[in-house]
């Protein structure tokens, strides 16, 4: 029988770390593109496409990620089409984080003085040229701080993905847990690691809320 | 014929009625002083005559155009009809000059080195041709408002609504703001104005307008109004503002 030392399973999670991390990654940027469309259209104005929005960004806000996870690995099993835990957790996040994003958002857009929008629409703008030259730009130095904040909950919120088989940093951690059976070290190690990919993420959103808030 | 015509604007914001049918004829060249209590129905008047606000029923016609049938043509009524606000709202993210050539870049999509060239133009217009690489937090309220100015006047429009343009500003910088208005009505610019300076009403408007409860009570050559004004309510107005 093979003995594990401190070290591998130092080292096999930290392997493991890397799909964490790009899961986070791409979960967190694919989110925010979906985020951002989401948000022209949460603040357009028009009634259906509003309504529309509210309804997507309610129900993903609304039911647990581990919920979402399950329908999109196996709703889209359903007919007939395989599909991977990455591409799984890889969708179910993308929308989970690009509902809280676009509420973030919204939020940032609205502190922005309604005498702002009056003066575009008074130029003429359109409701696209207004966001994109005198709303977004102004609502993304507030938006900063919180969106970075969020992408800790987006780093967390890829352990749940583990479930669905995706080989993780936490799953990493339940796999050597069974070949160790040393749970309480494993999951401390597990939970480290989190924390380091963690802490920096809320640090500099303080930081930044900071530095942006005295600017202003 | 009128620039801009204003025929029975009834208008309510739910339960109340803040404009009773208002009729107001205006030509090419006027300078038109509109002014009133506070309530009276003068802004909202102002507002929807480039569709910032709509109304129930009557017509505003604007150089041809009907702002209550083409709400998909509003950007054609917008580049005729600038807006000058109280709070001047400018870009604070923008510089002066970027503020003055960002709608004629974006909007009537003028190349970079034209609009730059306009905004200096308009700018100089304005007496702040030294600041167009100032923020707008970097500007005194007098010089703000003159940025707004130039904004407004840099989409080359027919037609300029000055809503109180001058309340928001301490006093001394009151005059600067004005000295600007009175050369644009020189230069024939077809001016709204919603107003408190009843001087520069008296002295530079060709047409007066007094609003009263949601309605035009007398309107006329503001000298002879001010002089001798044929209604109670504003021989009181002109008695409470002087």
């Amino acid at each position: 029988m093979v003995e594990f030392t401190f070290w591998d399973i130092f080292y096999n999670l930290l392997l493991a770390t890397r799909w964490t991390i790009l899961l986070s990654l791409v979960a967190f940027v694919s989110g925010g593109i979906v985020g951002l469309v989401l948000l022209f259209a949460r603040t357009s104005k028009v009634g259906w496409l509003e309504f529309l929005t509210k309804l997507y960004i309610e129900f993903f806000q609304g039911t647990p990620l581990l919920m979402q996870l399950f329908l999109f690995f196996f709703g889209i099993a359903l007919f007939g089409i395989e599909v991977s835990p990455w591409l799984a957790a890889w969708l179910a996040l993308t929308l989970w984080t690009s509902a809280f994003l676009t509420e973030i958002w919204r939020g940032c857009v609205e502190a922005i003085p309604k005498g702002q929008w009056e003066a575009g629409e008074t130029l003429a703008f359109s409701y696209v040229e207004q966001m994109r030259h005198i709303i977004l730009p102004q609502a993304m130095r507030i938006a900063v701080a919180p969106t970075v904040g969020f992408s800790v909950q987006v780093v967390k919120g890829t352990a749940l993905a583990s479930i669905i088989g995706f080989v993780d940093l936490t799953k990493a951690g339940t796999m050597l847990n069974n070949a160790t059976f040393r749970p309480f070290l494993v999951y401390s190690l597990v939970a480290l690691i989190y924390f380091a990919l963690c802490f920096p993420l809320s640090w500099s959103a303080k930081k930044l809320e900071k530095r942006l808030n005295v600017a202003r | 014929m009128s620039l801009v015509s204003i025929v029975d604007v009834r208008k309510s914001f739910g339960s109340t009625e803040v404009l009773k049918g208002v009729s107001v004829e205006i030509a090419r060249g006027d300078v038109v002083a509109v002014i009133g209590k506070s309530g009276s129905g003068k802004s909202t008047l102002l507002r929807c005559i480039n569709g910032l606000e709509t109304y129930d029923s009557g017509a505003i016609v604007v150089d041809g155009i009907d702002v209550g049938k083409e709400r998909d043509n509003l950007r054609n009524l917008r580049r005729s009809v600038g807006m000058v606000f109280q709070q001047f709202n400018l870009f604070p993210h923008l510089t002066a000059a970027e503020n003055v050539m960002l709608a004629p870049r974006v909007v009537n999509k003028e190349t970079p080195g034209e609009s730059a060239r306009l905004a200096e133009e308009m700018l100089a217009k304005v007496g702040l041709a030294d600041k167009g690489t100032n923020y707008p937090s970097q500007l005194s309220g007098g010089q703000q408002q003159r940025v707004a100015i130039a904004r407004a006047l840099a989409m080359r429009p027919n037609v300029l609504l000055c809503d109180e343009i001058t309340s928001a500003l301490d006093p001394e910088l009151v005059n600067e703001v004005l000295r600007v208005v009175e050369q644009l009505a020189r230069e024939g610019m077809t001016l709204i104005l919603v107003t408190h300076e009843m001087r520069f009403a008296r002295d530079v408007g060709t047409k007066l307008v007094f609003m009263h409860m949601g309605k035009v009570h007398e309107e006329g050559p503001p000298k002879a109004l001010f002089a001798d004004p044929k209604t109670p309510e504003l021989r009181q107005f002109i008695g409470s503002v002087h």
